[in-house]
């Protein structure tokens, strides 16, 4: 590795503010040609916004610096961004795809003779490109017809072919394969050997660990620090990311032997007639039950059929003891069993409507005066106190829930389930999505209902959650449970690999087929110490 | 840090109170303006260009027909309001005004019993839709289709009541509704403004109100929260209906009589126009009854402002619909303006 320690790219005091959010404080960073470079960061701590201020997407505020090699630059334009060598390959493709490879490689700079497009010279001018890029594809392929990776590879093309010296990649395999990764991050390690810096940013560890020389971290929007290549390590880099340990981060101290109440929540034998065949499990109070399984095993169908969300061909449920028909939403909700759906924005909340309604929505009919009018104190009390009991960061109760941090809607949500007083709680994915700050205060959270006895059921995809949070965890494949762990003395151990050899075992390739990354890497967060 | 942080969460706050006050009032300025500028060009074309200051519009006499005028279109926007509040769209309405009319009259003709009209009204245009709530809530249509057919159907239904003719009653015992007044304010402004507030107490301070706005926002959602989607589906087109009935039995009052082919032809697209002008969004979730009511003015003062200033009938149509058209792309800008910063 012929390193050129001098900076290529370096930015000085860069700031932005959007409105009141500062989303950047006073970065400082320096690329040097020939290293990749990782960025790494929680949602929210101005990865992206840096980037976006090398590509001119956004202007930095006063008093920040760029220089590129050496020379103090003003980038006032995407075109001079790309003047200045500086190319950004965006998580969402920018690419025509009804023109070909070569039309897109020239896109904003075509070629013309006498007026006319010069199809000719430019798919002449791309194939020295596609060629060193090894791309199986010619320059005269319709862009429509390429796989994701591939047209990656076309930017990646287009951002060589107009002579970039950096390039800036924004999350480059969340849309891509094992395999198709594997292949991207050859092509990163030549194009570094090929003396060009790589900007990468990302949320897997594994990737980062792999690639970088080194890795910056970002917190809040500020400049936490940079670990050279021989001090990088996952929990070093978490620990910058969070700043604090790992340990602390899981949250159980909720002693399920002890404290496992009676059993509340009996699901026998339920089916959908389409997915979900014949599932059996009980449910204890005080206890938190995770449900694992690929995407696809049937987890978040299985809920929907208890909360009574879908209907039941047959099966049923015995809620404390005594059957019930749950044949809505609202039969559940009455019974007691309460479900936070896995897209909050999709299907769990109203998100023009202000923080104090969607908190209520569960409960405005219980606290109404007679005739339905509004109880709006009531209302007003609840609000107050589950903002303070969940810490949601609003400015105002009035607020609209659309404007929040997905941190905060996600605690907006739960706050309208636990106002409702539920024995029985369902949480699909309740950390998708949301940063790593809020993540560690819904595990707080739910340890703590499960002090007071409720019954919790976690589903997630994420391995670590489920081994960190969980006192016992079914595992479901293919629409039933395939298996159990935990749950007292002489059970088998939870653990990330346990629970991926139940997951996977019958129908390994089918299972793949389903899902391409069937082996969570460490991510953020997912790290065990 | 701190110390400036402070001062600027609260500006912030100022400015959000502020705009949303701001969003309430809608189109509120802007009916402002009109009204002024037909004040003054009332004044110039009346007297030949002599004067900018002599206008006609502004005259109590002047705004009480122009009130007059919205007052109808007013109770069928107050009803379109719910509807397009969840989403949906209610395009039978003028139709169920005429039928409603039309079953007014006729049982007003009954010796002795003719207030009786006033509730069979009601009851006609409640039932009717009642009926389009059912095929949208049960059998899951779409609500342009199912209202679509159903103007079309109860168009029919209306010139069957009164056998293709028109029906009279000069001495109809609700008359006053359409031309008499208490305390000097006619009946039908009354009626109209009632309607307004009774319909912004159900969407702000009841349960069902809330639910209305939720449905709207996020139907899906809703039924997960343990909403009954299809009770609120069936009571906003219910109330529509309502609200349309209401709307025949004061038309009928104004004019002692009815036509089944002829009465309230093109009304929902008037109502519609009120609601949209009032900001309320077509996807539904976002939108107030009190910016249907400006709507609904806004309307009648362009009508009403444009023939006192001797603009000709087919002007009048294509300014009125440039005027809608225009208002709801400023509103767009503004909203999205307010929306970046």
């Amino acid at each position: 590795m012929s390193f050129d320690l001098t900076p290529f790219l370096e930015m000085h005091h860069v700031s932005k503010t959007f409105g009141r959010v500062r989303a950047l404080k006073d970065v400082s960073l320096d690329i040097r040609l020939g290293e990749v470079h990782a960025l790494m960061g929680e949602n929210g701590a101005g990865k992206s916004t840096l980037m976006k201020i090398l590509s001119r997407a956004h202007a930095p505020d006063e008093g920040s610096e760029i220089r590129i090699d050496g020379v103090k630059v003003a980038i006032s334009s995407p075109t001079i961004a790309r003047q200045l060598g500086v190319a950004i390959i965006y998580q969402e493709l920018a690419l025509a795809p009804n023109l070909t490879v070569a039309e897109n490689i020239y896109l904003g700079r075509e070629l013309s003779k006498g007026g006319l497009i010069d199809r000719a010279a430019m798919e002449a001018g791309v194939e020295d490109v596609l060629q060193r890029l090894g791309a199986a594809f010619g320059a005269r392929d319709l862009v429509a017809g390429l796989s994701i990776a591939e047209r990656q590879m076309v930017e990646i093309a287009r951002a060589i072919h107009a002579h970039s010296r950096v390039l800036i990649m924004d999350e480059p395999t969340t849309a891509l394969s094992e395999r198709e990764s594997e292949r991207l991050f050859a092509l990163v390690r030549q194009l570094k050997q090929e003396g060009l810096a790589i900007v990468y940013i990302s949320h897997r560890m594994k990737e980062v660990y792999e690639l970088s020389d080194r890795v910056s971290v970002l917190r809040d929007g500020g400049y936490v620090g940079t670990l050279e290549r021989d001090s990088i390590t996952p929990a070093a880099v978490v620990r910058m990311m969070v700043g604090r340990d790992l340990s602390s981060f899981y949250k159980k101290e909720h002693n399920a032997h002890q404290s496992r109440g009676p059993i509340i929540l009996s699901v026998r034998d339920i089916s959908d007639g389409k997915r979900i065949r014949s599932c059996f499990f009980d449910l204890h109070g005080g206890e938190v039950l995770g449900v694992a399984g690929l995407v696809g095993a049937g987890r978040t169908e299985l809920a929907r059929l208890i909360y009574g969300a879908d209907a039941a061909v047959s099966g049923s449920v015995v809620l404390n003891g005594r059957e019930v028909k749950i044949r809505s939403p609202l039969d559940a909700l009455e019974g007691g069993v309460a479900y936070l759906t896995e897209d909050r924005k999709l299907l769990g909340l109203m998100l023009d409507m202000s923080v104090s309604d969607n908190i209520n929505l569960g409960t405005i009919a219980r606290d109404a005066f007679p005739c339905g009018f509004l109880n709006l104190g009531k209302a007003r009390r609840r609000t107050n106190g589950a903002i303070q009991a969940t810490g949601i960061r609003t400015a105002s109760p009035d607020a609209l829930v659309g404007g929040l941090s997905g941190g905060n809607q996600q605690k907006v949500l739960l706050s309208r389930l636990l106002e409702t007083k539920p024995r029985v709680l369902i949480l699909d994915e309740p950390t998708r999505g949301v940063d790593i700050g809020a993540k560690s205060e819904i595990y707080r959270l739910i340890d703590k209902l499960a002090r007071e006895g409720v019954g919790v059921i976690v589903i997630s995809s994420e391995l670590p959650e489920i081994v960190g949070i969980c006192d016992r965890v079914l595992v479901m494949r293919e629409g039933h449970i395939a298996g159990e762990l935990g749950g007292g003395p002489g059970a088998d151990p939870i653990t990330q690999e346990s629970i991926m050899a139940i997951a996977t075992s019958a129908a390994k390739d089918a299972a793949r087929a389903l899902n391409p990354h069937p082996l969570p890497d460490a991510n953020i967060g997912r790290a065990t110490p | 840090m701190k110390s400036t942080d402070q001062p600027m969460a609260s500006r912030w706050r100022h400015k959000i109170a502020l705009g949303g006050a701001l969003r309430g009032l809608g189109m509120l300025p802007a009916l402002v303006l009109i009204a002024l500028l037909f004040q003054l060009l009332s004044s110039y074309v009346g007297s030949n260009g002599q004067s900018w200051f002599g206008g006609r519009f502004l005259t109590w006499n002047n705004l009480s027909i122009v009130a007059q005028q919205a007052s109808i279109n007013t109770v069928l926007a107050a009803g379109m309001t719910f509807v397009i509040l969840t989403g949906g769209i209610d395009l039978s309405v003028g139709a169920v005004l005429a039928a409603s009319a039309m079953v007014a009259l006729i049982v007003s003709l009954a010796p002795g019993w003719g207030m009786l009209g006033v509730v069979a009204a009601l009851s006609a245009g409640g039932v009717l839709g009642l009926i389009n709530g059912g095929m949208i809530a049960f059998m899951r249509l779409p609500p342009f289709i199912v209202t679509l057919g159903s103007m079309t159907a109860v168009r029919g239904l209306a010139r069957l009541l009164g056998g293709d003719k028109t029906i009279f009653n000069s001495n109809l015992p609700f008359a006053f509704i359409g031309n008499g007044s208490v305390f000097g304010i006619p009946w039908l402004m009354v009626i109209a403004f009632a309607t307004v507030v009774v319909s912004w107490l159900i969407l702000r301070r009841t349960v069902l109100g809330v639910r209305i706005y939720a449905v709207g926002g996020n139907a899906e959602a809703s039924r997960l929260a343990g909403i009954k989607v299809w009770s609120i589906l069936l009571f906003v087109y219910g109330m529509s209906g309502l609200l349309a009935g209401l709307g025949g039995v004061m038309s009928a009052a104004k004019l002692y009589a009815a036509n089944g082919l002829q009465l309230g032809q093109s009304y929902e697209l008037d109502a519609i126009a009120a609601v949209i002008l009032g900001g309320t969004s077509f996807v539904g979730g976002i939108g107030s009854i009190w910016g249907t009511l400006v709507g609904a003015l806004m309307i009648a003062v362009l009508s009403n402002g444009l023939i006192l200033i001797g603009v000709s009938d087919i002007w009048q149509f294509i300014i009125k619909g440039l005027v809608i058209i225009g208002a709801v792309a400023l509103d767009r800008v503004r909203m999205s303006a307010s929306a970046r910063t």
